[in-house]
């Protein structure tokens, strides 16, 4: 056919970055040695890595503010926890130990990005400006969703496993037309509008071209999406679906698989013989190793890949190493099937305790902001079981609504029986024996 | 008028769709270059191109899957299903995740995904290619199902389906793909709402319901029925989901007996759905049971018998015998 097949060496990829990136990879093991790490369990950052150019334009305030999720959602999650033991929620998926994974990827993400999380993203979910306890809907039971993916560009939690991550794909698809219809409807705009343009960029030289493009045009602001799923997850048909999808029409997609060791009780090698990264490079893109306790070296990679897909690229895969430190969900009891040394050994790389250390020594953070953030933890806790206790709870009526766009004459039919049989309850209850009513 | 097939009427309707709104487009499996194995998408990529007429990947979850997102993100992809049985590796997908996207995001997220999947026996083939697994989907809330019987509706169906803000599945007819009939391009007429039935047959003694690959099926039958004095009236139900049983409780009102024809397996099939809804609204309007007419309880079975598995003319004869021996 003579159809030039792209090789498997990734050469867009600027050499010196690309060499360390593998250079962290190379063990072949489960081990978690062979991966990106800006910081040392000590707290150590590594400042001679070519990723620690992007962490160093960071503010004192933006680390900060990561430490502070990262605070904030530990707290968080150990509230909804304590929730779900005094049954105020039907379940609840803990965080606990994946902070620094999904701070670090959550705030890599730019507003234009669109993210599509499992049901544990919570701190992605904080990253992406959710009210936490409306993360708490869903494990209420009084809702299937809680926020609106439309404006905080993080999708509703997806509960059947990896199926969000096709859609998380096909929505990369559409990101990528939208840059080539925008770029046409420019193009056909240009002749017409050409001085028009020049005299405006020469009034206002900082306005970038999404300033002069019609109302209502496909955006031109690149974006990415970001598919979250697990260990677990990655033996779902549905993710080596996607990446062949991604990978075929170079769709600007980073797959983000959190390896937290555990599918409930399943270990990660019955997911996989190899380190999960080395399969993207079966696919045809990069995948990357990154310490999922290391919420700067999470940063920096998921930055990179992020950017790399906006650019048009293609796909990513970022595995974040990490463990999960708690329970799968309040149903699980981890006892039954890993030991407690592993559980130790893992708490030692505990990213929230690795970040402090980090944070003092360079004397960005001292014991007042540390206090501070404790603070205002244990306010957002309350906060969140207040706003719990105080949710409504939802009529079967409104469950009729949104079954379908448009009008059903089903929806209709049954939705009037139901109104007609509740009715005849209400007459018994405020009748006071109304004579001849039944 | 012009005169076409009902493969060319969908290729028609497709081409309406693909030029009308620029946020159309078609996904699945040997759909380009090759135009299908039908053809029913034959000269769209040539004239649409490859990014709107798209050659995917062989995987009917990622088809599906990926419509989705591109439905998230404003878009409204047509994805073929290869063949009927083939649509399993999808079924998570439009189950799960299709049909209850709208539902469970309160209305904020839309999902108006088109799915077409051609369906259906008589035509000689090996297996998974001749099912009929419309109950299927039909008992998922959440999806429309629509299936054309003739050009006519095939081409404006196809249209209607891909506008519609809900996700619909046109289950086609493929033992019909090549039959002919009018199409009227520039009015629907009485096709203009695509979930409701149409009388193809006015009668005053029995209905017999029918849609997709059976309504000439039906009408073959009423025609030798009349010869024995019969009057049949004969329903195309065309929706599948939702279906429009007014108009089937008003020709039974008229008629007093009903038989429901389908090639599916009749157990806990669409058939019963009727029988039930029948006898719930119009009971004493019956002068007899209502009798499905469908497929036994057993896979599709091989080619060289399907001929005595698939409801015929003699089929809905004896129902209809059997109807009027109350």
């Amino acid at each position: 056919m003579g159809v030039e097949l792209p090789t498997t060496e990734f050469s867009d990829i600027p050499d010196e970055l690309w060499l360390e990136l593998e250079s962290h990879a190379h063990d072949g093991a489960q081990g978690h040695a062979g991966q990106v790490q800006l910081l040392d369990e000590e707290g150590r950052f590594k400042s001679e890595s070519k990723l620690a150019q992007s962490i160093s334009t960071l503010s004192e305030d933006s680390l900060r503010g990561m430490y502070r999720d990262m605070a904030m959602i530990r707290r968080f999650d150990t509230e909804a926890t304590a929730l779900q033991r005094q049954g105020q929620l039907a379940l609840w998926v803990p965080l606990r130990g994946q902070e620094a994974a999904q701070i670090g990827s959550g705030t890599a993400t730019l507003a234009q990005d669109y993210v599509f999380p499992t049901y544990r993203e919570h701190g992605v979910a904080l990253t992406r400006g959710i009210d936490l306890a409306d993360l708490l809907r869903l494990f209420r039971g009084i809702s299937n969703g809680g926020w609106d993916p439309r404006i905080t560009g993080f999708h509703l939690y997806t509960l059947v496993l990896a199926a969000q991550v096709p859609h998380a794909v096909g929505y990369a698809m559409g990101m990528q037309r939208d840059a080539a219809r925008a770029a046409a409807q420019t193009a056909t705009a240009q002749g017409a509008a050409a001085q028009t343009a020049t005299a405006q960029a020469a009034a206002a030289p900082g306005a970038g071209p999404s300033a002069t493009a019609d109302a209502g045009a496909p955006s031109a602001e690149p974006g990415a999406v970001v598919a979250y799923f697990g260990d677990g997850a990655s033996s779902e048909g549905d993710v080596h679906e996607s990446m062949v999808f991604a990978a075929s029409f170079k769709a600007p997609v980073v797959f983000f698989c959190q390896n937290n060791q555990w599918a409930i009780s399943v270990p990660s090698e019955v997911q996989s013989r190899i380190p999960l990264f080395n399969r993207a490079k079966g696919y045809g893109f990069p995948g990357v190793r990154v310490d999922g306790n290391d919420v700067l070296a999470v940063r920096a990679v998921t930055e990179w890949a992020l950017e790399r897909a906006r650019s048009g690229k293609g796909p990513v895969l970022i595995e974040a190493y990490t463990y999960r430190q708690g329970a799968h969900t309040t149903a699980d009891d981890p006892t039954k099937y890993r030991l407690s040394d592993e559980e130790q050994s893992w708490v030692a790389k505990d990213p929230l305790s690795r970040f402090e250390k980090y944070l003092r020594a360079e004397g960005i953070a001292d014991d007042a902001f540390f206090a501070r953030v404790a603070a205002e933890g244990d306010a957002v806790a309350a906060k969140a079981r207040a706003d719990v206790l105080d949710f409504v709870a939802p009529s079967l009526e409104d469950s009729f609504r949104n079954v379908y766009a448009e009008p059903h004459p089903l929806i209709a039919e049954e939705l009037a029986w139901h109104r007609e049989y509740e009715a005849g309850f209400a007459d018994e209850n405020s009748g006071s024996a109304q004579e001849g009513g039944h | 008028m012009p005169t076409m097939t009902i493969a060319k009427a969908i290729n028609a309707g497709l081409r309406a769709a693909l030029g009308q709104d620029e946020t159309v487009m078609l996904m699945g499996e040997d759909i380009g270059t090759l135009g299908g194995v039908y053809r029913v998408t034959e000269g769209l990529k040539a004239d649409f191109g490859g990014e709107r007429v798209i050659d995917s990947p062989l995987a009917e979850s990622g088809i599906i899957g990926t419509s989705i997102g591109l439905a998230l993100r404003g878009y409204r992809p047509v994805a073929e299903i290869q063949f009927d049985g083939f649509v399993f590796p999808g079924f998570n997908q439009i189950t799960t995740q299709l049909a209850k996207m709208h539902s469970r995001s309160k209305g904020q997220l839309t999902v108006p995904v088109t799915i077409r999947i051609p369906y259906g026996g008589g035509i000689g083939s090996i297996e998974h290619h001749s099912e009929s697994p419309e109950a299927l989907f039909a008992h998922t809330a959440g999806l429309r199902i629509v299936t054309p019987s003739n050009p006519h509706d095939a081409y404006w169906m196809t249209q209607q389906a891909i506008a519609c803000e809900d996700p619909v599945i046109i289950f086609e007819p493929k033992r019909r793909y090549w039959l002919k009939g009018e199409v009227d391009t520039e009015d629907p007429g009485a096709s203009a709402d695509p979930f409701r039935a149409h009388v193809v047959r006015e009668g005053t003694d029995a209905t017999v319901v029918v849609y997709g690959p059976l309504v000439p099926v039906a009408l073959a039958a009423a025609e030798a029925s009349a010869e024995d004095g019969r009057s049949i009236e004969v329903i195309d139900l065309r929706s599948i989901s939702p279906i429009d049983f007014d108009a089937v409780v008003a020709s039974v009102e008229k008629t007093g007996r009903l038989i429901v024809a389908h090639e599916a397996p009749t157990f806990g099939g669409i058939g019963g759905e009727i029988a039930s809804r029948v006898s719930e609204r119009a009971f004493l309007a019956l002068e007899a049971p209502v009798i499905r007419v469908g497929g036994f309880h057993m896979p599709y079975p091989v080619a060289k018998v399907e001929e005595h598995y698939l409801p015929d003319i003699d089929r809905i004869l004896e129902a209809l015998d059997r109807a009027f021996a109350y």
